[in-house]
C-alpha cells in the first residue's frame, strides 16, 4: 500500500485505535490490582444513556454535548455504585453490575422510545464505534502530515483521543507513588497523610475520561477489553509493576494494529469479500493476547498465597 | 484547643508532661454500626516505653490503634501527638499494618515496599538517590532480610513478610512507632528478630506500641500494657497493671485461670 492510500485511509483510525487502546490500558492497570477493573465496563456501559439524553436535549449529534453527557453519566454511575455498596452493604462488584446493566438498559429504551432513527446514533454504533469511517480526505500521502491546511482536515477524533492519552499518561507519571501505595496498601497510605479517598476517585475519573473519548471514536467493546485484557495479560509478563504497566501499553498497541490489519484484510485473504468490524476484531486480539499470557507467561502462577497461620 | 483538655488532666508521667507525650488518647470512641468498637478511651505512651495492647477478639486492639493513626474516623476524641495534632506529625510517626491486610502477589519487589516508607519524604517526582536506597538497604539489614531485597514479595513466607513490613517502618525513620499483631503467624526467628529490633528502638528512646495476641511472651517483650475491652481495663507499667484481677475483668470467663499463672 503506498503512502497516498494509508495516509488518508487507515493511519487516522489506527492511529485512534492504539491512543484509545493505550488510554484504557494504563488506568486499567491500577483498576485490575484494586479489584475494580469491572468499573472499565460499567463505565463503557453508562455511556449510552448519556449520549441520548445528550442527543434529547440537544437535538443534534454532535460531539461535545455528547461528551458532557457521558461524562455526566460515568459520574452518576460511579457516585450510584458508591451509595449502593454502603447503603446495601454489598460488594462492589455486585453493586457496579446492577448500576450499569440498569442503567445501560434504560439507555437502550431511551434510544428505542425517541426519534433517533433519522440519525446515526444506534446500540450497534455505541458498541462497535465507527472506526474504519474515520478518514482523512485531505491528505494525499505522508508529507500532508506536515501540512497545515490538510491537518486541519484530520477527523477531530484523532486530536480528542491524543489529547485524553496525553493526559492519562502524565497523571500516570505525575501520581505514580501514590497510586502505587495506596493500590497496594491504603491503610499505610493513609497513615502517611495520602489523601486515599481522592486518589481512588481520580482514578475513576481518568478512567471515565478515557473511556468516554475513546466509545466517541471506537466503541465500547474496545474500552471495555482494554481495560482489563492488555493489563491482565500484562501481570503474566512481570512481578514488578513499573514493567507491567510497560507490558500492557505493548499489548494495547499489539491488539489495535494486528486487530485493525486483521479485520481488514484477514476476511479477504480467507477469501471473504467484507471486511469484519475493526474495534471487534481488537477487542478479540486482546482477548487472544491475554490467553496466550495465561497459558505462557512467565508470571502467571500467583505468588501470594496465603502464608500459614 | 486541645492544650485545656489535655494539661487539665494534671498528672505527670516519668518526668515529662503528658501533654508533651508521643501519643496521647482523650475520650476516644469509635464505631462502626450501632455498637462502638471502642468507648471512650484514655491512653498515654511515653519514649523509651514499649506497650503491649491486649484484650480479648473483637475487644477494639486494632481499632484503637487505626483511629489514632487517622485510618478510621472516630466519633469522638482527640489524638495528639508531642502535643500537636496527630496529622501534623506524620513524619515522626510509623505503622506496621497487619500482613493480612494486604494482597501479596501485588507486582512489586522487596526493596520497592520498603522503600514506601520514605514516599512522604520522596514526594511526588524528586527523584530516588542513593541514600534513600541505602536507608532501605540498611533496614532491610536490621531485620535481617537484606539478601532478600530483589525478591518478588509474594514468594515470601509468612514471617518474612512481617518483617518486610517492620524494615519499611524503619524505613521512616520515626520516634513512634505504632505495630498492629507483629507476632501474628509468624515463625519463632522472625518473633525473636522483630523483638530485638523494637528494644533497640526502646533503648534509643524511641516509643513503642504494638497489639499483642500472645499473653504468656507479655513480660519477656514488653515493659508496659494497656489492658482493652472496648473500654480501658488498665494501663500502666507490668507490675501494677499486668495483673489477675485485670485480666480477669478484660477477658472475663474466656482466660482460663492456669493460662493467666503462666503468663504473670
Amino acid at each position: 500500500m503506498t503512502g497516498s492510500e494509508f495516509v488518508p485511509l487507515s493511519l487516522p483510525p489506527l492511529v485512534i485505535g492504539i491512543c484509545a487502546a493505550i488510554a484504557c490500558a494504563v488506568p486499567g492497570n491500577f483498576l485490575l490490582l484494586r479489584k475494580q477493573a469491572l468499573i472499565g465496563d460499567a463505565i463503557s456501559h453508562v455511556v449510552l444513556p448519556g449520549i441520548v439524553l445528550a442527543f434529547l436535549v440537544t437535538g443534534v449529534v454532535s460531539a461535545w454535548p455528547m461528551m458532557i453527557g457521558a461524562g455526566v453519566a460515568a459520574l452518576v454511575c460511579v457516585g450510584l455504585i458508591e451509595t449502593i455498596r454502603r447503603l446495601g452493604r454489598i460488594e462492589p462488584g455486585a453493586a457496579m453490575g446492577v448500576v450499569f446493566t440498569a442503567m445501560f438498559a434504560g439507555g437502550v429504551l431511551l434510544l428505542e422510545q425517541s426519534d433517533t432513527s433519522s440519525v446515526h446514533l444506534d446500540v450497534e454504533h455505541a458498541l462497535f464505534g465507527n472506526l474504519e469511517s474515520l478518514i482523512w480526505l485531505d491528505a494525499t500521502g505522508w508529507h500532508s502530515l506536515l501540512d497545515p491546511a490538510a491537518l486541519a482536515g484530520m477527523p477531530p477524533e484523532l486530536w480528542r483521543m491524543l489529547i485524553t492519552l496525553l493526559a492519562v499518561l502524565a497523571m500516570t507519571m505525575v501520581f505514580w507513588r501514590p497510586l502505587k501505595l495506596s493500590t497496594f496498601d491504603e491503610g499505610f497510605a493513609r497513615t502517611i497523610g495520602l489523601p486515599v479517598n481522592l486518589i481512588g476517585l481520580g482514578l475513576v475519573i481518568a478512567a471515565a475520561i478515557a473511556a468516554v473519548a475513546a466509545f466517541d471514536a471506537v466503541g465500547s467493546i474496545i474500552v471495555i477489553a482494554m481495560f482489563i485484557c492488555p493489563p491482565a495479560a500484562a501481570r503474566m509478563m512481570t512481578n514488578s509493576l513499573e514493567a507491567q504497566v510497560l507490558w500492557s501499553v505493548a499489548f494495547a498497541v499489539l491488539s489495535a494494529v494486528l486487530g485493525y490489519v486483521l479485520a481488514g484484510y484477514g476476511p479477504l485473504w480467507l477469501g471473504f469479500e467484507n471486511a469484519v468490524s475493526a474495534a471487534g476484531m481488537i477487542a478479540t486480539v486482546s482477548g487472544v493476547i491475554l490467553a496466550i499470557a495465561a497459558a505462557f507467561g512467565p508470571f502467571r502462577t500467583r505468588h501470594g498465597v496465603p502464608a500459614e497461620i | 484547643m486541645s492544650l485545656d483538655l489535655i494539661t487539665s488532666e494534671g498528672h505527670r508521667v516519668g518526668g515529662e508532661t503528658e501533654f508533651d507525650a508521643p501519643l496521647a488518647i482523650r475520650g476516644l470512641t469509635v464505631s462502626y454500626g450501632e455498637k462502638p468498637a471502642v468507648f471512650s478511651i484514655d491512653a498515654t505512651f511515653q519514649p523509651g516505653e514499649m506497650t503491649a495492647i491486649i484484650g480479648p477478639n473483637g475487644a477494639g486492639k486494632s481499632t484503637l490503634l487505626k483511629a489514632a493513626l487517622g485510618i478510621v474516623k472516630p466519633l469522638s476524641g482527640l489524638i495528639s501527638a508531642w502535643g500537636q495534632p496527630m496529622a501534623s506529625q506524620r513524619a515522626r510517626i510509623a505503622y506496621v499494618p497487619q500482613r493480612a491486610s494486604v494482597d501479596w502477589d501485588f507486582p512489586t519487589r522487596v526493596l520497592d515496599v520498603v522503600m514506601m516508607g520514605q514516599y512522604r519524604s520522596l514526594g511526588l517526582l524528586s527523584r530516588v538517590r542513593n541514600d534513600h536506597r541505602q536507608i532501605a538497604m540498611d533496614s532491610l539489614e536490621r531485620v535481617g532480610m537484606a539478601q532478600f531485597a530483589d525478591r518478588q514479595i509474594g514468594q515470601l513466607s509468612g514471617g518474612q513478610q512481617q518483617r518486610v513490613f517492620l524494615a519499611r517502618a524503619l524505613a521512616q525513620r520515626a520516634d513512634l512507632y505504632l505495630l498492629d499483631e507483629p507476632f501474628a503467624g509468624v515463625d519463632a526467628a522472625t518473633e525473636k528478630a522483630i523483638v530485638s529490633v523494637l528494644q533497640e528502638l526502646r533503648a534509643q528512646g524511641k516509643t513503642v506500641v504494638a497489639v499483642h495476641h500472645d499473653l504468656a511472651t507479655v513480660p519477656d517483650y514488653f515493659d508496659r500494657v494497656f489492658l482493652i475491652n472496648t473500654t480501658r481495663i488498665a494501663e500502666g507499667a507490668l507490675a501494677e497493671a499486668f495483673t489477675q484481677p485485670n485480666l480477669q475483668a478484660a477477658y472475663g470467663g474466656r482466660l482460663a485461670t492456669a493460662q493467666m499463672g503462666a503468663a504473670i
